[in-house]
């Protein structure tokens, strides 16, 4: 059997201890170890997004990072968004926008959109399709999500 | 999707870390961010059987202004590039074009170390790094060593790196006051990697060049400083004639790349566009 | 309370808490006990003998259950099926696995079964295989000249079929015409890329004898039967269900070997096997859509009118049929006419097999390939005429009252008024600014180009007749003890939001609020039949059924109303889900009240069955055909090749809408993808049948960067076809978005002396056009 790793990650504001193999990248950590079946798998090249997380706050790619490189980080997935008052004002946007279809890549657009607001809480409708240059959807045709990102946008500020 | 089995070392000090890759020799990779060594990881392309993660060298994380110098640690990400007050305030041309580079997942895990080792012939940053005359440095179980960015690019994915050699920092001489410098890319739209990528930095005296530099990533399968387009600059008035004159030298001799994206012919093409079109921006900008 | 109507609102989708929040189920999200894992060993070669495979070493890698390759197969698994008939059909053996020879890079050789995923994918590298490679051919029209090297070599050539449709005069048609127009088109293979790539579990019950196969698939039910036939297995063992599947464009409209190959492993193992498609596996393995070539010839009158058009075309099957590949041509030729009196059409199709996976339906299947040949034609028309490609195009339209419109290719259109949607259009970019300002820019040295696509397309597939298996779709209605609704209908939904409009259909008809209408589908078990999701059959095809049947649901209840108001079913009215005596407004009982009674079942009429449910199984009596005028503007430079899209203009008519915001989605959705054949999208194969585009990293789909703001309008022509007046929206955006652009490219270089370029519209193409400088 292969060697293994233990890890220590918070996910989703829980600790969690694993021993894992080297190799076992983070989507699957947290997808298969974990059972955070939110986050998913589209392409295998780090190009389409689907499997968009956050490590110590900023978006990253949970296919092109191993499990082992987040030992003692903070991981928040798709999951930790909606409480118990309700959806994350992204989701609500993305769902009054009709910013979805098939709703794969959603998810990790959503992630990604966070990120985004996070960087610049009111981005132009050119900064948003820029900002999520690293997120496939084939559904939607984008515009709905441009739409989703602004209003989102205008939700947050107000809530802050 | 999945990569082969390695053993994984985290070592806490440089030395450390330069030991376990001499004991691996060959067979060992060292990982920064792992934006550039998974992917190829994933694909089976790479199957190292012993890993080194760096991730614990926060020495390796800073960026320094220092005695004219940016000191680039290689842990730094594109994106903390991007974002730095300090690389924007001495050398915007290192903040663009980290901004440029895959998209913002991406920025946000690669690293600078990371991306420069692996010598992908149409990465973003050697087109920057030529441009301003930059050094790597390359630390071993034997010691350190600069090597200037215009040597440290030998090949598609081969570089003046030895096996035992852990790239730790780039350093970036800040260009004097008044230096105009831009980096435009034709982006390969699938990948996001560069078709050609130009980057020119220039300073002027009135209309005159006084210095330039030229790198160019992407057209060939070694990313290389266009000296003859740069010698046809130096000193002389920027008319358009003369841009004109320059960009065409920039890809005189050189063995461009083709392929599906674009034929050599093509990319020779852009690079010569881009050039002229780049100076020009760094003019106006 | 009255109840606010939600037919043509826009209703927020059901769907989407769950899916927002990451909680929906994909195949790979599927969580089940002592689960199998299966990695597919796939070929690297276009064409190649298989001398043998050791399989030793993988077999004795800790954690392998199983390697299997074609010869532990044999014959136990049938032949992958071709629903398409067509008489002329060459049909090769498709077994899951090679036996003996592979036609195509990515053909599956071999599968492991492991305990886990990534020791699956350590023992795919652990088997041997000796190929003696064979003389591949990749380029469909070299596969189809004398002397290429065979794909199948039981046959003389590669001819896979032909086919042809049409009426009329061609030879009497070029006698009479001023001008003779030709072009070749080359419309290239496309990956459909969903996001989710395709994937399968199977799970054997040795006690039960049943067979459960969950596959992200568009139809359950026909994957259902088409499974039963192949594996040998009674299909009323096997259940089939869709889960939530994250996209689909046709690729998902299929048989897949993987998915007889699962069920076949779950059989055999008594187990529990999964398999998730990787991307590069998508690129190789999944079907590829257009992959056409042809030439059309249209004879015109200098006046404008058409007086016919041929269009004679090739397609490229690639290796192995897939389930409907032979059917794409028939979309082709029998919307060749576009939205233009044609009195003669010819259509002509040979298919050509090549060493490459299998080209099949990818959203819009057929008719985009018809839409940029026509458009296409009537700009390459206007300006042999030095027309404006406005006029001729109104010259030539079919008109309002030419309805239902009989059509040379034999189809009858069912409603349309063409004329509406381009005025609209046309005043929303401002056309005759358009051309001035296109004057203006040209003398600065600026290329403005401006292209239509005044399309129509054919969908809510369709009466059976005229599909392979069945066109029909059920739908059942029913309310329960407490007055709940439930929907079970055949479609299956991907994306399309169905549990949305199916529901305000229902909630509009029962007087209910939508929250208690469910709308069940993608499984066998619980929706007794159905036929699937594809070619924009949603709404007008599995929509109606449902509508039928909650009419029938109203008229039962209005029965037992009656009976327990002691009234007759004509003294009643029904309103926000109450039925009243009329002139008695007190004296009432609402829908719920009724469906309780329908299951307490004590004051039922004399002889009515208890319960109050009805099943309808819809069989349209024609197609629809939705329309539109699609106006793109593009800026090209001409020194680097890139096209900047300034402008998007896009006016659709899909009959009556259920939801206006879910059809925007559709039809933006569609136009993305459209853009993407004309600007960005390509799969290459190099001449020994080697895919280059393997993956992501060489084939690009469009980003947010790459699409332009858009400008949306509607017109609503109602279809007769069906008695919600509807017409389906799934691929009109795909279809009719880009001819536009492809138009609007060729006019901005016409002073190039550019008349035609094949998509993808890619930089260095533009850019070589335009070495020879303006003529």
């Amino acid at each position: 059997m292969a060697n293994t790793t233990k890890i220590e990650v918070r996910v989703n504001g829980v600790g969690r201890t694993a021993e894992v193999q080297p190799r076992l990248l983070l989507v699957h950590y947290l997808r298969d170890v974990l059972g955070l079946t939110g986050t998913h798998i589209g392409c295998e090249t780090s190009l389409c997004g689907a499997c968009t997380v956050m490590v110590d706050g900023a978006a990253v790619k949970s296919c092109t990072l191993l499990a082992v490189q987040v030992d003692g980080c903070e991981v928040q997935t798709i999951e930790s968004l909606a409480t118990d008052d309700g959806l994350h004002p992204i989701q609500e946007a993305f769902w009054d926008c009709h910013g979805l279809q098939c709703g794969f890549c959603t998810p990790g657009m959503i992630m990604a959109t966070r990120q985004l607001l996070q960087e610049n809480p009111s981005p132009s409708e050119e900064e948003i399709r820029h900002g999520l240059e690293g997120n496939i959807c084939r559904c939607t045709g984008y515009k709905h999500i441009v739409d989703a990102v602004q209003q989102a946008a205008e939700q947050m500020k107000a809530g802050t | 999707m999945i990569p082969a089995a390695f053993d994984y070392i985290v070592p806490d000090s440089l030395e450390a870390a330069a030991a376990s890759l001499a004991d691996g020799g060959e067979n060992a990779k060292v990982m920064a961010g792992g934006h550039s060594l998974l992917p190829m990881m994933k694909l089976r392309l790479a199957q190292p059987s012993v890993v080194i993660d760096l991730k614990r060298l926060d020495s390796l994380r800073q960026i320094q202004a220092d005695g004219g110098a940016l000191r680039i640690g290689a842990l730094v990400t594109h994106h903390q590039v991007e974002t730095s007050s300090e690389v924007n305030e001495n050398c915007p041309l290192l903040a663009l074009t980290a901004g440029s580079i895959g998209d913002p997942q991406v920025r946000n895990r690669g690293t600078i170390g990371g991306s420069v080792v692996h010598g992908d012939p149409a990465a973003d940053w050697p087109a920057a790094l030529l441009a301003l005359g930059a050094e790597v440095t390359l630390t071993s179980s034997g010691g350190s060593r600069s090597v200037a960015a215009g040597d440290f690019f030998l090949g598609p994915l081969t570089t003046a790196a030895e096996p035992n050699e852990i790239l730790t920092g780039v350093s970036v001489p800040v260009p004097a006051a008044g230096t105009r410098a831009t980096y435009r890319k034709v982006k390969q739209k699938a990948s996001g990697f560069a078709i050609v990528g130009i980057a020119v930095c220039l300073r002027t005296d009135g209309d005159t060049c006084t210095d330039v530099g030229i790198g160019v990533t992407g057209l060939a399968g070694t990313p290389f400083r266009a000296t003859a387009a740069e010698d046809q600059l130096r000193g002389k008035a920027l008319t358009a004639d003369a841009v004109a004159a320059a960009a065409a030298q920039v890809a005189e001799g050189v063995d461009a790349l083709g392929d599906i994206h674009a034929s050599g012919e093509f990319r020779s093409h852009l690079a010569r566009l881009n050039t002229a079109r780049a100076i020009q921006d760094a003019l106006d900008g | 309370m009255p109840v606010s109507k939600l037919v043509g609102t826009k209703v927020k989708r059901r769907e989407d808490p769950r899916l927002v929040q990451g909680l929906s189920h994909y195949v790979d999200d599927l969580r089940m006990a002592d689960v199998l894992q299966v990695a597919i060993l796939r070929s690297p070669h276009a064409h190649a003998r298989i001398n043998g495979i050791d399989k030793g070493a993988a077999q004795a890698l800790p954690g392998v259950v199983s390697v299997v390759n074609g010869a532990d197969i044999g014959d136990s698994v049938g032949s992958v099926p071709c629903a398409a008939a067509n008489p002329t059909l060459r049909t090769p053996p498709h077994p899951v696995l090679a036996q003996g020879e592979v036609r195509y890079v990515g053909e599956p050789v071999a599968a492991v079964v492991a305990e886990d995923s990534y020791t699956a994918r350590d023992a795919l590298d652990l088997i041997e295989v000796d190929y003696e490679p064979l003389p591949a051919v990749s380029d469909l029209e070299k596969a189809l000249q004398p002397g290429s090297p065979l794909v199948h070599s039981q046959w003389d050539s590669n001819q896979a079929f032909t086919f042809e449709c049409g009426t009329g005069d061609m030879d009497k048609a070029r006698a009479e015409a001023d001008v003779i127009v030709k072009q070749k088109f080359i419309h290239q293979r496309l990956a459909p890329i969903p996001v989710e790539t395709r994937g399968v579990v199977a799970r054997y019950f040795p006690g039960e004898g049943e067979l459960t196969v969950w596959s992200s698939t568009q139809i359950p039910h026909l994957l259902r039967a088409m499974l039963a036939l192949v594996l040998g297995f009674p299909e009323h063992r096997i259940r089939v269900i869709a889960p939530e599947v994250g996209g689909g464009f046709g690729c998902k409209l299929n048989v897949y070997r993987e998915e007889a190959l699962l069920a076949h492993l779950a059989m055999k193992l008594k187990a529990t096997v999964k398999w998730i498609e990787g991307r590069r596996e998508n690129m190789q393995a999944t079907i590829h859509g257009r992959g056409q070539v042809g030439t059309v010839e249209a004879a015109v009158k200098k006046d404008g009118t058409i007086l016919g058009v041929t269009y004679d075309s090739l397609l490229d099957t690639g290796a192995y049929h897939q389930l409907l590949t032979p059917g794409m041509p028939p979309l082709t030729g029998l919307m060749i006419s576009g939205s233009y009196k044609i009195p003669t059409l010819k259509f002509t199709s040979t298919g050509g097999f090549t060493n490459k996976v299998a080209t099949d339906a990818y959203r819009g299947a057929g008719r985009p390939e018809a839409t940029l040949v026509i458009e296409r034609t009537m700009d390459l028309i206007a300006r042999e005429l030095d027309m404006d490609p406005v006029e001729l195009r109104r010259k030539n339209f079919a008109q309002p009252a030419d309805f239902p419109l009989p059509v040379a290719t034999g189809l009858a259109y069912d409603s349309g008024n063409y004329q509406a949607a381009l005025d609209k259009a046309l005043e929303m970019v401002g056309y005759d600014d358009l051309r001035a300002e296109q004057k203006r820019l040209r003398e600065e040295g600026r290329y403005l180009g401006i292209g239509f696509s005044t399309y129509v397309e054919i969908c809510a597939m369709g009466p059976s007749a005229a599909l392979p298996a069945g066109g029909w779709e059920s739908g059942t209605v029913r309310m329960d003890f407490t007055g709940k609704a439930t929907v079970l209908t055949g479609v299956s939904p991907h994306g399309q939001g169905e549990e949305t409009t199916f529901a305000q259909i229902v909630s509009d008809d029962l007087g209910i609020p939508i929250e208690d209408v469910a709308v069940l589908h993608g499984d066998t078990a619980v929706v007794p039949n159905g036929i699937g999701t594809f070619g924009s059959r949603g709404i007008s095809v599995g929509g109606t059924a449902v509508y039928m049947a909650t009419q029938q649901v109203r008229e039962k209840a209005e029965a037992i109303a009656a009976n327990v108001l002691e009234c007759s079913a004509e003294d009643l009215e029904f309103e926000d889900g109450k039925f009243s005596v009329k002139g008695v407004p007190d004296k009432g009982i609402t829908i719920q009240e009724v469906a309780l009674q329908a299951h307490v079942a004590t004051k039922l009429p004399a002889g009515m069955e208890p319960g109050l449910q009805a099943t309808s199984v819809f069989e349209p009596s024609n197609f629809t055909f939705p329309f539109g005028t699609h106006i793109c503007v593009v800026e090209v430079d001409t020194h680097s090749g890139e096209i900047e899209i300034k402008k998007y203009v896009a006016v659709d008519d899909c009959g009556k809408v259920i939801n206006p915001m879910i059809v925007d989605g559709q039809v933006q959705g569609g136009i993305a993808q459209g853009l993407g054949q004309a600007l960005l999208e390509e799969v290459v194969y190099d001449e020994d049948g080697q895919l280059v585009t393997g993956s992501l990293m060489d084939y690009a789909v469009a980003r947010a960067e790459d699409l332009p703001p858009l400008e949306f309008a509607r017109t609503e022509t109602p279809s007769p076809v069906n008695p919600m007046g509807v017409k389906g929206v799934g691929e009109a955006g795909t279809i009719g978005s880009t001819p536009s652009i492809v138009n609007a490219v060729v006019d901005a270089l016409a002073p190039f002396g550019v008349t035609h370029i094949d998509m993808p519209l890619k930089p260095e193409k533009i850019w070589r056009l335009c070495q020879g400088g303006t003529k």
